[in-house]
């Protein structure tokens, strides 16, 4: 996402919904953005951040830092939480390598908002989890394992 | 159909965390009914919008891999109060919701 034609249609999406008022605004801000369907449709966490981010190397960094549980009972809910203090972040994905769909969700942070995302996302098995930040012309990212414990009687 | 869409606002550092939690299923379109054995269709929530005082501040992209009900959360800075703070969604199905509340 280009971030300079993100905030151009932010600012549109702004100043029609402030003429307009709150029916318009979500029409106007839902067409902004185009869903994703290629990054959706990638069967492989590898292909996925490639159909996300192009060809910018990935470089594991300690600016992206990722809050979550170690093992989790249900893997229906498993909260995530990453923050990055770079304050050039453009956007934060969170990806599991072993789900079905392995690209998960991500945010385009605009004008007015720092680098924390929190989510709370499926996870059919124990898998790593890795979450990714762009940052002007870097992608970085961190990951953790997260175990899942089938039928929620731990151990 | 609606679904309820609440949103929370917390003070905490030189922002606000704003917290948004929608009533949806969030169907992956890969899980069977237990009865008729039918694949339940995909229904999940696409893209999530929070504005500050109608500006957009960030969009969120969902998916399948989102669970039932999702909690999504942001960091905000500069708001003041009597900002207006609003969520805006939209599903696959073309559905949508939103919520805002006022900075105290």
């Amino acid at each position: 996402m280009k971030r300079r034609v993100f905030l151009k249609k932010s600012l549109i999406g702004g100043a029609m919904a402030l003429t307009a008022g709150y029916g318009l605004l979500r029409s106007v801000v839902a067409t902004a953005l185009e869903w994703p369907k290629t990054v959706f449709d990638q069967e492989t966490e590898a292909d996925a951040v490639k159909a996300l981010f192009g060809d910018t190397p990935v470089v594991e960094s300690a600016d992206v830092v990722i809050k979550a549980p170690l093992q989790a009972e249900n893997g229906a809910v498993v909260p995530i939480k990453v923050t990055t203090e770079r304050a050039d972040a453009e956007s934060i994905a969170i990806m599991v390598e072993k789900n079905p769909v392995p690209y998960i969700t991500s945010v385009n942070l605009g004008q007015g908002s720092s680098g924390f995302y929190s989510a709370r996302i499926k996870m059919g098995e124990t898998s790593k989890v890795s979450c990714y930040v762009k940052a002007g012309n870097e992608v970085l990212m961190a990951a953790q394992e997260i175990k899942v414990t089938v039928g929620g009687c731990g151990g | 159909m609606a679904f309820a869409t609440k949103m929370k606002l917390r003070k905490i550092g030189d922002g606000h965390d704003v917290l948004c939690l929608v009533k949806h299923p969030m169907e992956t379109g890969l899980r069977k009914d237990q009865k008729t054995g039918e694949v339940i269709p995909a229904h999940y929530i696409e893209i999530m919008t929070f504005t500050l005082n109608g500006n957009t501040v960030a969009e969120a992209i969902l998916g399948q891999g989102v669970s039932k009900d999702p909690l999504t959360g942001i960091h905000m800075v500069g708001a003041k109060a009597g900002d207006t703070v609003a969520v805006a969604w939209s599903d696959n199905k073309g559905e949508s919701g939103g919520a805002e509340t006022t900075v105290q």
